[in-house]
């Protein structure tokens, strides 16, 4: 049974429809790509998941039990946590107190606590009584990957990691992912970066304008395939 | 020697005046809510006091001690069931919702309690002092002021040092977020009202053991302490210590020289302070 799924997943803001009945499937240990361009939905998808947006309840389930209804805090709670896009750290709070504020609704001992997220990131240890605003873009997007692993979640979603990072910082990002997939998460990874995603991704999923119109795994996917399904086949 | 007696009774005063701000100052922080019937939550802890101290006959600190819980109780469900449903992006449905739940609590205790004054009995305690150098200071404005640090010092150690002071925090910044930690929004507000009505029994205790009080002085306690949160800059518990001293010196200098002007004076300590600050002495630096 697949660890996670949507099935026939819509979601709404307002009026406007952002997704038309996305099908997604993770299974334990994998790491999958969502690829798209801006407005394809790949963020409303990752709110959809995690509980910042409420759907009907079978439109998402984790092994099998529906959770498209839950509250965030519940979804997080089962494990599944989430490096949300843009960062989002605690501006109140340092560098430290934004990574033990990732166990709040999960304590589950595992691999991942203070001592390895600072092995995993040793320049947050240096920095770990800074706010955690004050950091560059880089060590932020570690500190977020590093609360979200906090609570040894089953199931790891990260959107956009790569935003606004210049490509030195994105790779060193990017070199953490094989640990954590070692560590046992499996992910979701949402990047407009094609060829980290390739990388990384054991299958891709590739979105426009709120569907999904390819899936496959990265050597199954030839460039044109993915330009069509990128920018629309009349690009 | 009596401008120095003058000051150091304003400084005690202020201890009067931050007990009614630290609630109001710790609500605001994490939830942006003024509650504007603070003040006669203040008055209501006092009468909770007086009828456990009317009917067992204990100590009103003993009274208050029990009150707590039964505040905090309160705090909680009142966040939990009414305020939390008007809390948003827009601030006017909170204000309407506590300017009305103060009518209703005055009323209530205009009711209850009638329009008489009333006063916790202390005993002894009212008319001790204690000599510190060439001054004679009370006992129960000392006492006032202890427990004002003691809050202070208390609900700091909270903020900082524990995982449910990170959730306030972490929550007054971005609520979306934390919940995406696994915090629960609606029930850290609840938490932090509940924690606010504990302090508001403690400012009872001592607005009761210092001054009569009636149903109808809610409103003036809120003001005090919304200048004092004010005045310390919105969101800092420190500051609005320094915030209840300010006006407490200032009432207790403009009572010198004239008695007329104590509760001008105090007021106009905010306005100077608005003036030159415009934030407060020490605003957050993430507003």
């Amino acid at each position: 049974m697949a660890l996670l799924t949507t099935q026939n997943l819509t979601a709404h803001y307002g009026d406007f429809q952002a997704l038309f009945g996305v099908d997604i499937e993770l299974n334990e240990g994998e790491t999958i790509a969502i690829i798209g361009a801006n407005g394809a939905g790949k963020t409303t998808l990752m709110r959809s998941i995690s509980g910042v947006l409420t759907n009907q309840p079978d439109m998402v389930t984790l092994e099998g039990v529906p959770i498209g209804n839950a509250s965030a805090d519940a979804i997080m709670a089962q494990g599944v946590a989430m490096v949300p896009e843009g960062r989002k750290l605690f501006p109140s709070l340092s560098v430290e107190e934004n990574l033990l504020i990732g166990t709040y609704g999960r304590k589950t001992a595992g691999h991942w606590s203070l001592e390895t997220i600072y092995d995993l990131f040793p320049i947050l240890k240096e920095r770990r009584n800074n706010p955690g605003t004050a950091l560059s873009g880089g060590q932020q997007q570690m500190v977020a990957i590093g609360r979200a692993l906090m609570s040894n979640p089953r199931v790891l979603l990260c959107d956009e990691v790569s935003l606004g990072l210049a490509p030195v910082v994105i790779k060193d990002i990017y070199q953490a992912v094989p640990k954590i997939k070692h560590a046992g998460a499996s992910m979701i990874v949402v990047e407009q970066d094609i060829g980290q995603a390739m990388k990384v991704a054991d299958r891709v999923y590739c979105m426009m304008e709120g569907r999904v119109t390819l899936t496959g795994t990265p050597d199954s996917l030839s460039r044109d395939a993915i330009h069509d399904a990128y920018f629309g086949a009349a690009a | 020697m009596i401008w120095v007696d003058t000051i150091v009774q304003g400084i005690l005063l202020g201890g009067l005046y931050a007990l009614f701000a630290a609630g109001l100052s710790l609500v605001f922080g994490i939830m942006r809510l003024v509650n504007l019937a603070h003040g006669d939550l203040i008055v209501m802890g006092a009468y909770l006091i007086l009828v456990f101290v009317s009917f067992t006959g204990l100590s009103p600190f003993i009274a208050a001690a029990i009150a707590m819980p039964l505040m905090f109780a309160l705090g909680y469900g009142l966040q939990k069931v009414m305020l939390n449903r008007v809390l948003g992006d827009d601030i006017l449905p909170p204000l309407l919702v506590t300017f009305g739940l103060s009518v209703v609590l005055q009323n209530a205790m205009l009711e209850g309690f009638s329009a008489d004054s009333q006063r916790l009995p202390t005993g002894a305690l009212s008319t001790a002092s204690v000599e510190l150098g060439s001054i004679n200071v009370g006992v129960l404005p000392l006492l006032t002021f202890g427990s004002a640090v003691l809050v202070i010092v208390v609900l700091n150690q909270i903020f900082y040092r524990t995982e449910l002071g990170r959730a306030f925090r972490a929550t007054s910044d971005d609520a979306t977020t934390a919940s995406l930690m696994g915090i629960k929004p609606a029930n850290i507000f609840a938490m932090a009202t509940g924690i606010a009505l504990i302090i508001v029994t403690i400012a009872a205790l001592y607005l009761g053991m210092r001054a009569n009080f009636d149903p109808n002085i809610g409103p003036a306690r809120l003001i005090y302490a919304f200048e004092a949160v004010i005045i310390g800059g919105l969101g800092s518990l420190w500051g609005t210590l320094l915030g209840g001293i300010i006006i407490g010196v200032a009432q207790t200098v403009g009572a010198a020289i004239n008695p007329e002007w104590q509760i001008l004076a105090g007021h106009v300590a905010l306005l100077i302070v608005l003036l030159i600050r415009p934030r407060g002495l020490f605003p957050r630096a993430v507003d």
